[in-house]
């Protein structure tokens, strides 16, 4: 059934990424490979893989982006993959109802037994979250390591998405953004974390943390609490910067 | 867009099936068919020819196409899958309708039944077009003009094709042969409108609310992430350069409707015969011919928001 569950799910299980922290290694992405490769939506095809011009399947892919300008600008590590949103376009045009939106946790799967391969679902997802397996003739797409998560031959400690297994420092958090008090939704209330094209309104569940912007020399330190200080003279405000190193 | 070879002669063959359809539906129910009794029945199996040919060559481009019969199954949800439950629905439909025309003229209930062929006509065309009016990443899809410019080019390459027909089997009349010149003018009117709307719109989304980035200043691409092509590149970043959709678009409206509407308009003058079915018929070559380069543009031109991520300053 590719109409999108009635009820807003009780879990919305989904990643926060820190792109304060992500270096941009690509472990999660080759890491997401590898798993998946034997997972439940295996093979990730490549075609041409030791040719001239190696393209294949992947569910996760790490971008570079230039934000800002001269001492103000970040160079900034950027991995994009499904955000399991809760306004899942790619969900409701499909035809077969190859398509769905697990009412119990949210992610969004593909079955590839009714898939059609008309790639419709890959037009309506504004975020290039899906992938057309050329040899398999049907779409693909980040499955939240569904087959990791509640896997119980893993140890507890492993029953995370490869990615988040894999990545060296600590930029991917996975946990229930549904649940106010869980670690995720504490880490995106305290970092600001943020919805990728909020216009579009597909309510993405994954968050992304925003880089901490680094103290320049001209930024005046925060007054303590309950004091509103505006210093009169040029002298108080010598003062004042001496005291608020 | 990628622009897909089945998909571009799908909808502007069924589209000019369906509103072949749809016209003769109206003139069997509102009793206006041409005279002599096998003009129309004619054009209904020129419609359908038209209509299957496209509806067929549409699984083309299916990864699996024997399992095409489970899209009839979402239509609660999908326009992909309430246009193969209409196309479904309308072809016996349609092939009742025809039967009645063609061997029980007599008979009054397949006039009825006509009304039933163009409403089901005209919803399958809408549903086509919602399909892509309704993918918000693609603004030059997701615009007000795009359901009205499929509907409106259906009707016009129908109306075309109506005519040859009619004047294959014997003559138009002068109302018929205004209503298409109207048609033709309603079809470019809208087309243009449309490639003013998008070519003036801007997307709401930008690299900075794709990457959320905004905050710390304007976002640029630094590198990809992998040197090779992938199939959101060759699936979403197809580009058509500037200079060629221009003048593509000036194909388009040539062919699609300027020769057209000259030859509708010679044919009116020779009155009947064979020089001005003649006409007619390189009028309908002429205008899908037109439509085909319309409805490649609307593909090539359409820019999907994936493209932000790879380096596209706006969609
Ligand atoms: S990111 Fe794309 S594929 Fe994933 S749920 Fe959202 S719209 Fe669907
Ligand atoms: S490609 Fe498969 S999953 Fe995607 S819309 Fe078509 S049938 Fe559904
Ligand atoms: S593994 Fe972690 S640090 Fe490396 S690219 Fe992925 S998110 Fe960034």
């Amino acid at each position: 059934m590719t109409s999108l569950p009635e009820q807003p799910a009780q879990r919305r299980l989904g990643l926060v990424i820190d792109l304060d922290t992500c270096v941009g290694c690509h472990a999660c992405a080759t890491s997401c490979k590898e798993w998946n490769m034997g997972g439940v939506a295996a093979p990730l095809t490549d075609l041409d893989p030791y040719g001239a011009k190696p393209d294949g399947v992947w569910f996760n892919r790490v971008h570079g982006f230039e934000a800002g300008e001269g001492g103000a600008g970040r160079t900034v590590h950027f991995p994009r993959s499904c955000l399991h949103c809760e306004n899942a376009a790619c969900v409701t045009v499909c035809p077969t109802g190859a398509s769905y939106k697990r009412a119990e946790d949210g992610i969004v799967l593909v079955n590839e037994d009714l898939c059609i391969g008309c790639k419709l679902c890959s037009w309506a997802c504004p975020y290039g979250a899906r992938e057309f397996d050329e040899a398999e003739g049907v779409m693909k797409k980040c499955t939240l390591c569904v087959d990791r998560i509640y896997n119980e031959t893993l140890a507890e400690a492993d029953r995370k998405p490869a990615c988040v297994m894999a990545c060296p420092t600590g930029a991917r958090h996975f946990g229930d953004l549904a649940d106010e008090g869980s670690e995720v939704s504490r880490l995106v209330a305290a970092r600001g974390g943020f919805d990728l094209m909020p216009e579009l309104d597909y309510r993405p569940t994954n968050k992304y943390l925003p880089p901490r912007m680094n103290a320049s020399p001209a930024a005046v330190p925060p007054a303590a609490a309950g004091e509103a200080i505006r210093p009169e003279s040029k002298f108080l405000q010598w003062v004042d910067r001496l005291f608020s190193r | 867009m990628h622009p897909a070879y089945s998909v571009i002669y799908f909808t502007v063959a069924s589209g000019a099936g369906y509103g072949l359809l749809f016209l003769l539906g109206l003139q069997a129910a509102f009793d206006l068919l041409p005279v002599n009794p096998w003009s129309a029945p004619a054009s209904g199996l020129f419609a359908l020819a038209l209509v299957t040919t496209g509806l067929l060559s549409s699984t083309l481009h299916l990864g699996h196409k024997l399992r095409a019969w489970r899209a009839v199954t979402q239509w609660r949800s999908s326009w992909l899958s309430r246009e193969g439950v209409l196309a479904l629905i309308g072809l016996p439909v349609a092939v009742a309708f025809l039967y009645g025309m063609a061997f029980q003229n007599d008979a009054g209930w397949w006039r009825a039944l006509g009304l039933a062929v163009a409403m089901l006509s005209a919803l399958t065309v809408h549903a086509t077009a919602m399909i892509y009016a309704s993918l918000k990443p693609i603004r030059h899809w997701n615009n007000p003009l795009t359901v009205p410019g499929y509907l409106l080019l259906a009707l016009a390459s129908g109306g075309v094709a109506d005519l040859a027909m009619d004047a294959a089997f014997g003559s138009i009349t002068l109302a018929s042969g205004l209503l298409g010149l109207a048609l033709l003018a309603a079809g470019i009117a809208v087309k243009r409108g449309y490639w003013r709307s998008v070519d003036a719109g801007e997307a709401a989304s930008s690299p900075e609310s794709a990457t959320g980035l905004g905050a710390i200043g304007k976002v640029r691409l630094l590198e990809r992430p992998h040197t090779e092509e992938n199939y959101l590149l060759k699936e979403m970043g197809y580009q058509v350069a500037r200079r060629h959709a221009t003048r593509l678009r000036l194909v388009a409206q040539v062919l699609g409707f300027l020769v057209p509407a000259l030859a509708l308009a010679l044919a009116l003058l020779l009155g009947g015969g064979g020089l001005s079915a003649l006409a007619l018929f390189l009028a309908l070559a002429a205008m899908l011919a037109g439509l085909l380069v319309e409805r490649w543009l609307f593909f090539a031109e359409a820019k999907h928001t994936v493209m932000l991520y790879y380096g596209a300053g706006r969609v």
